[in-house]
């Protein structure tokens, strides 16, 4: 073991994994995979939900490594006494970019393009998706080194390129690790925080020939930095995402920990951003909100790591730039939902949210998943996402802990609301409302169900309550009824006298 | 005051006392108060499932039963929360509609309560809607300034006498009840209820107390069948616990 290279440790805003078992434990937990999708079939949330809960090392680290990083953010946002005031501006400032769209775009388009930058307008994925293979084959490139976007997982840009046989690299760590195992990331901050560190070493001594008994963290990110270097340094063409793109100055701001988005940017001749139409802001100067506001929310660090600006082509290089609407459009058409455009892509909905942390950000089986995700993907599907709206219990801290406003609980909401008016949920529950309905508003049908019920339920022996039908008391129990209403009470005591 | 009672249906049902105690405590302030003979339901289960339409029969049948009076009290911040702010009930009788804490604290004022004594130890459940919708405390997501952290259950709980409060780890996090999500997301719910009360136990407290029942109803459920001998009881139950020694 002593020609094992020096550890460098960094603790960074990512932090590390603790060990779950100790060192020697025999039996490590398979990691529970997402929804199944089934072809013309809703994604079913709570069925990869029940398989997750089933798995408890990986329930607990999720839940308690997401419930750290929301604790992180709300020191954070307790550190700076104009915090919701800048949560009102970085709103404001969106809301207001949104509204005029269009002149931001174009304002962006001809500052980039004085300074030497190539914009391309993509109309859906695939028309991204073509522009991307394009630039490669005019760079005579067969490889793509990239750092961590959304953008392209929602535009399924490496099966296309994989299909025109262009290798994709994912360089972000998380992402790399999501990649190797063929996996969607499963979190827009922490692609693979669903996995336990022992799955990572299982991935990797299966892609990349590490020792499948170490599983510590340094080890295994080493194991990933040596193999990707040599392909970062080879690569003609690097792509990134964007956080931000100015329009008064045509920059592109991307805004990572670790250093990889630098390097896809700025070793290969070709530099491609990818970035949704929604990510413009006005003035440079807006950056001091929202770069105060992202890191905060997302990780609970003051600001990542690096926030690079990018904004122009370095000398005998090229800089693209595809500015990508894949259903945005449609979206800021929606009255009820076009302020989802403001996300910022931080995450901290997620963190918060406690049904995604104790359901994983795959059981959602969609590019955004957590309370984002339940607002976002039925625009882009109804049918298909229609039950993620009730994964939901609008407890409202999403709504909270959002650093742009979006009221997200409530637009949660409004989507049950379109899904029942769409008549998507099962006809078992239309139904039942519809019976809830007619003796909810029949005082004489509803005493009839009240004064049965509790005629009823004190006299019922378990195994007759607690059958198969009865959900709710597959993992709680029924409340004991009383045996007397508060009515019937009401009526004995206060009640006229007859 | 002419106060109407409105009893959650499911509180008529599971919670007898709770709606005798809510009733007792507005009669020992002082105030009539009547409980329409003929109201159900404030419609939130059709509403939260995104079931309008099957909600309008049923807000109006509430506004029958209760627009003739100066004020509605509730011993529920999750239906108020949708009479208020969800619903089309008719927006005079909407302004006019309060739950329980927020009445005896911003109507009435804590030093205006009976005495009461409940020699216990207490950890606090807030709600979801109480917390991030009828803003009975400061969420502790948000950074609003001094002035704005008032707790209405605290103040109210610090009449009591006897009683001492304790701390659950992560208070706001919701319990999982959430209405039909309840049976539709069964697993997720019962362990989100399941997690809530093994830190309700840690924290030493006899009683967990709430404003809301419906919490109460899926934590005590899930305390009962994980074998944890917790107490619940809604806050009108503690504040009007001296009315019949």
């Amino acid at each position: 073991m002593n020609e094992q290279p020096k550890r460098i440790r960094i603790d960074h805003a990512e932090a590390r994994s603790r060990p779950l078992a100790p060192d020697g434990a025999a039996e490590r937990e398979a990691q529970p995979r997402g929804a199944r999708t089934r072809k013309g079939r809703p994604v079913d949330h709570a069925e990869a939900a029940e398989r997750f809960l089933a798995a408890p090392d990986h329930l607990s680290f999720h839940d308690k490594r997401l419930w750290d990083l929301r604790e992180k953010r709300d020191r954070e946002a307790r550190g700076i006494p104009e915090w919701e005031q800048l949560r009102g501006l970085a709103s404001q400032i969106k809301e207001h970019t949104l509204a005029r769209l269009d002149d931001y775009l174009e304002e962006f388009e001809r500052r980039a393009t004085a300074s030497g930058v190539v914009v391309h307008w993509a109309r859906d994925a695939a028309e991204h998706n073509r522009i991307v293979l394009g630039i490669l084959r005019g760079a005579g490139a067969s490889r793509l080194v990239k750092s961590k976007s959304m953008l392209t997982e929602e535009c399924g840009m490496r099966d296309f390129l994989a299909e025109h046989e262009i290798e994709v690299v994912e360089t972000d760590l998380g992402e790399r690790i999501q990649q190797l195992d063929d996996e969607d990331p499963s979190h827009v901050v922490v692609p693979a925080v669903h996995k336990l560190r022992s799955d990572v070493a299982a991935v990797f001594a299966r892609t990349l020939g590490s020792d499948p008994s170490n599983d510590d963290p340094a080890y295994l990110a080493e194991r990933q930095r040596m193999s990707n270097r040599p392909l970062i340094l080879e690569a003609r063409v690097g792509m990134t995402g964007a956080n931000f793109l100015v329009a008064e100055t045509g920059a592109v701001v991307v805004c990572t920990n670790e250093g990889n988005a630098d390097l896809c940017a700025s070793v290969p001749e070709v530099h491609i951003v990818s970035a949704g139409i929604e990510k413009l802001i006005p003035r440079a100067r807006d950056l001091g909100v929202f770069i105060r506001l992202l890191s905060r929310s997302a990780l609970g660090s003051p600001i990542t790591q690096y926030t690079s600006h990018f904004r122009a082509p370095r000398a005998g290089g090229q800089m693209h730039v595809i500015l990508v609407d894949n259903g945005r459009s449609n979206r800021l058409g929606m009255d009820e939902f076009w302020t989802s455009l403001k996300c910022i892509r931080c995450g901290a909905c997620m963190n918060t949210c406690p049904v995604y942390r104790r359901s994983g950000g795959l059981s959602y089986g969609a590019t955004y998943s957590g309370p984002i995700g339940l607002i976002i993907d039925p625009t882009i599907d109804r049918h298909k996402y229609s039950q993620l709206p009730y994964a939901s219990t609008l407890n409202g801290s999403c709504t909270a802990v959002c650093p742009v406003g979006i009221n997200i609980h409530e637009q949660i909401l409004s989507w049950r609301r379109v899904m029942a008016e769409a008549h998507e949920p099962a006809m078992g529950k239309r139904l039942s409302m519809k019976g809830a309905s007619a003796v909810l508003s029949r005082p004489a049908a509803y005493r009839r169900a009240v004064d049965a019920a509790n005629a009823v339920l004190p006299h019922m022996p378990r195994f007759v309550l607690y059958n198969p039908a009865n959900a709710w008391g597959k993992g709680r129990d029924v409340p004991a009824a009383p045996g007397q209403s508060f009515h019937a009470w009401y009526a004995a005591h206060r009640g006229p006298r007859r | 005051m002419r106060i109407g009672l409105f009893v959650p249906c499911f509180i008529d049902l599971f919670y007898r006392d709770v709606g005798i105690a809510t009733l007792e405590l507005l009669e020992r302030l002082g105030h009539e108060v009547a409980y329409p003979p003929d109201q159900t339901c404030c419609g939130q289960p059709m509403g939260n499932a995104g079931f309008v339409a099957e909600c309008a029969p049923v807000e109006r049948l509430f506004e029958r039963n209760f627009s003739g009076f100066e004020a509605v009290v509730c011993p529920s911040a999750s239906c108020v929360h949708h009479v208020r702010n969800k619903s089309g009930i008719d927006a005079g009788l909407k302004s006019r509609v309060y739950e329980l804490v927020e009445f005896l604290h911003d109507v009435e004022g804590p030093d205006r309560l009976p005495h009461a004594r409940f020699a216990h130890s207490v950890t606090l459940h807030n709600s979801c809607t109480a917390l991030r919708s009828l803003d009975h405390e400061q969420p502790p997501e948000l950074n609003l300034p001094a002035a704005q952290r008032v707790s209405k259950p605290r103040a109210l709980l610090a009449r009591v006498e006897g009683l001492s409060l304790v701390e659950t780890e992560r208070p706001d996090e919701c319990c999982g009840f959430g209405g039909t999500f309840s049976v539709s997301e069964e697993a997720v719910s019962a362990r989100m209820g399941q997690d809530k009360v093994s830190r309700q136990q840690a924290s030493g407290a006899e009683f967990v107390v709430s404003a809301d029942m419906s919490c109460l109803m899926h934590q005590a459920g899930c305390a009962a069948r994980h074998g944890i001998g917790l107490r619940y009881v809604h806050i009108a139950q503690v504040l009007n616990s001296e009315a019949r020694a």
